[in-house]
């Protein structure tokens, strides 16, 4: 048992419950860092292809993103930066909530532009076969996770500043 | 979370940040190094394969296409227009003029989401024209064409004979979209009363026509365009320009061809309901095709007939071959073979729906292959065979390696090039090529965008091919259709309707600037001119 648990009003988490708690946050911001990185480093890249290939209820929303050259570079900035900050943050374990949410609604729009939903087919190929659970809802959950048990107040940065606020 | 943070706390606040708070705190931080690291290291390598692809090629990759130059629009140039049927008002659109019922139709599915087709309309530049003439025999698209050109203030003119809107002295130049068989006629007045003229495919419908109108053309001085407007595709300039740095190798083979599978794709249109001799000049329809009664079908579906039309031959194969002209630079072929036969649409008409035909060029040492169904879509594209790679050519071009290619072999075998991707790929209106090295990128690459996009913006090629006519008028420079690219496309057109109607190959001799093995009476015998 880490004795930091208590002190940093946190629920008594076991050795072993933190490291796979931290190995989980570290994971998915790499994931979601990498992603951005990426994306950042091809100056050709744009999500229209992406965005055109949407599928579903929410379809129209997509391509209305992709109609217009000055909302598609809005969206295009959002996303890359979006990706950045939001895995920095779970990597180093900085505003963990905020960057968990910020990952949910992310996915979120990811898994709603191709949703695995019966009659739906994609152009863009995926690696698996998929009925309305997929790998982008899957880390919406593990995200979830993260949110409910959180842990960068033990290890990352928000330990520097919870100590910090709670100094006086 | 919320809870424990307004909670009392219990920890000792009194020694503040130790030196175990501050490994633990950042702990996590040289992840944040190793994805940095991994990221350069990763993206060296796929520069490593692309520059190994591109330095083999001899291609710059950061080449951008150049964009359309800045067009000259500061004359006005009044317009008259010939023909207002499914083409007439697409080419009106194109200058700039919809009808209000396209407008209301475009309007109303927008509010559906995005409508693409009525925003690259409202984004399209303005041509600085003005239609001072509309003419069409049937008087319901008379009257449609003089609504949807008259919209700023001035009123358009409907003529009823378009002799006399071809002299009209408030006219500069004409657009002729009519059926095939007036295509000359009009477009040869209209160069000897100085007017100049776009002129919808094929070029002529008889072979006489031909030599009449590029002569007329070539002494007057007239800027003609052809209505190919795949000239304008950015695409194939790119296509071009890659070939000419001799990407494929020899090049020994070309295929393209054309999929349709539908009524409206084999010309049976919708007949308009208040047609009828009464609305209709049935006499100037005819013109100079065999007279025959009054008939809904003939005026409405006149591509179904040789008297009208120039069969898949003139209508579509000389799309392909345009475009093909337009990379290689073919001109006309030594000889053609044609064949084909009405095996679907037994509806009476007279031209094949399905389609072949062979042209050899023996002096460039290739082939050229055209084929048609007008009922299957399935997907074939249009591909440029080279000893070290082929291309596939539309919206977007993807040239692929050859597994024995000599010129590659060397980065084949060190595994530079992947025969499993393409070499590279390139779409219309990104910023460069992209050497493929992944098989998602190979993916989106396949996926071509249906509009020619410059300097960002989406643009109607026909808009495009509209503006450089007039720019060639304004600045008196010669359109991307000229009428020595119309002279080839026509000729070439006329061979596969000659092969397929003789039975035999056709010659075509250089020096002559003729038919090798046909004869002036054949011609009229076969084609009536």
């Amino acid at each position: 048992m880490d004795d930091d648990s208590t002190k940093f009003n946190l629920l008594p988490y076991s050795n072993a419950q933190l490291t796979i708690l931290v190995v989980l946050r570290v994971a998915i911001g790499w994931h979601i860092f990498y992603e951005g990185l990426t994306k950042l480093l091809n100056p050709n890249w744009s999500s229209v292809g992406y965005l055109l290939d949407s599928k579903g209820i929410f379809a129209d929303f997509f391509y209305f993103l992709a109609s217009d050259p000055g909302i598609l570079k809005v969206v295009d900035f959002l996303n890359v930066w979006g990706l950045l900050i939001i895995g920095l943050c779970l990597i180093i374990g900085l505003f963990e909530k905020f960057a968990s949410i910020g990952g949910i609604l992310l996915l979120g729009l990811y898994y709603f532009s191709h949703p695995p939903f019966i009659g739906l087919d994609f152009e863009a190929p995926g690696e698996g076969s998929y009925l309305l659970v997929n790998k982008n809802l899957i880390e919406v959950l593990a995200i979830g996770i993260n949110l409910y048990f959180p842990n960068s107040r033990l290890i990352g940065i928000d330990r520097l500043l919870y100590k910090m606020r709670n100094k006086k | 979370m919320d809870n424990q943070d307004k909670s009392n706390t219990t920890e000792d606040n009194s020694s503040g940040i130790t030196r175990r708070d501050i490994i633990k705190g950042l702990a996590t931080l040289p992840v944040v190094g190793g994805a940095i690291y991994g990221a350069y290291k990763k993206k060296k390598y796929e520069r490593m394969l692309k520059t190994g692809i591109f330095s083999e090629i001899g291609v710059d990759a950061e080449t951008k296409m150049e964009s359309g130059s800045e067009l000259n629009t500061d004359q006005q140039i009044r317009l008259g227009i010939i023909g207002f049927g499914i083409r007439g008002e697409q080419l009106a659109r194109a200058a700039g003029f919809a009808t209000e019922e396209w407008m209301a139709t475009q309007q109303e599915r927008a509010k559906n989401g995005n409508n693409i087709a009525l925003n690259t309309f409202t984004e399209q530049s303005d041509l600085n024209i003005v239609f001072n003439g509309v003419c069409d025999i049937f008087t319901v698209e008379a009257e449609a064409a003089q609504k949807a050109v008259s919209n700023n203030g001035s009123q358009a003119k409907i003529y009823e004979n378009w002799e006399d809107l071809v002299r009209a002295d408030d006219i500069d130049a004409v657009i002729i979209a009519t059926p095939d068989h007036w295509h000359a006629p009009m477009a040869i007045e209209a160069a000897k009363a100085g007017k100049h003229v776009y002129v919808e495919k094929p070029l002529t419908h008889k072979i006489q026509e031909t030599y009449d109108l590029y002569d007329i053309v070539k002494t007057s001085g007239i800027v003609l365009q052809l209505g190919h407007q795949f000239r304008q595709t950015e695409s194939y300039g790119k296509a071009s320009e890659l070939i000419r740095k001799n990407v494929l190798g020899p090049i020994t083979m070309v295929q393209t061809n054309t999929n349709r599978n539908s009524a409206n794709g084999a010309w049976q249109y919708p007949i308009h309901e208040k047609a009828s001799p009464e609305t209709i000049d049935w006499e100037k329809f005819i013109g100079n095709a065999p007279d025959v009664p009054f008939n809904k079908d003939h005026f409405f579906r006149w591509r179904k007939y040789w008297a009208y039309g120039t069969g898949l031959s003139g209508d579509l194969l000389t799309h392909d071959y345009d475009a093909i002209n337009q990379i290689l630079n073919l001109g006309i072929p030594k000889y053609v073979s044609a064949s084909g036969g009405i095996y679907f649409f037994k509806d009476g008409r007279e031209v094949p729906d399905v389609f072949n035909v062979i042209f050899e060029y023996p002096e460039k040492d290739m082939t050229f292959q055209y084929s048609a169904s007008l009922a299957n879509e399935f997907n074939r594209p249009n591909i440029i065979m080279g000893h070290d790679a082929t291309m596939e050519v539309g919206n977007t071009i993807t040239v692929y390696p050859d597994r024995r290619s000599s010129r590659y072999a060397d980065k084949i075998k060190d595994g530079t090039i992947d025969l499993d991707l393409p070499l590279f790929s390139y779409t219309s209106g990104s910023e460069g090529l992209d050497a493929i090295t992944s098989a998602t990128e190979r993916y989106f690459a396949s996926k071509g965008l249906l509009y020619t996009f410059i300097n960002g913006r989406r643009v109607d090629v026909t808009h495009l091919h509209i503006a450089d006519w007039l720019n060639g008028i304004r600045t008196n420079k010669q359109p991307k259709c000229n009428i020595d690219y119309g002279f080839e496309e026509a000729i070439v057109a006329h061979m596969g309707t000659l092969s397929l109607k003789l039975g035999r190959r056709i010659e075509w001799d250089h020096k002559e600037n003729f038919f090798a093995n046909v004869s002036w009476d054949e011609i009229y015998e076969i084609l009536k001119g």
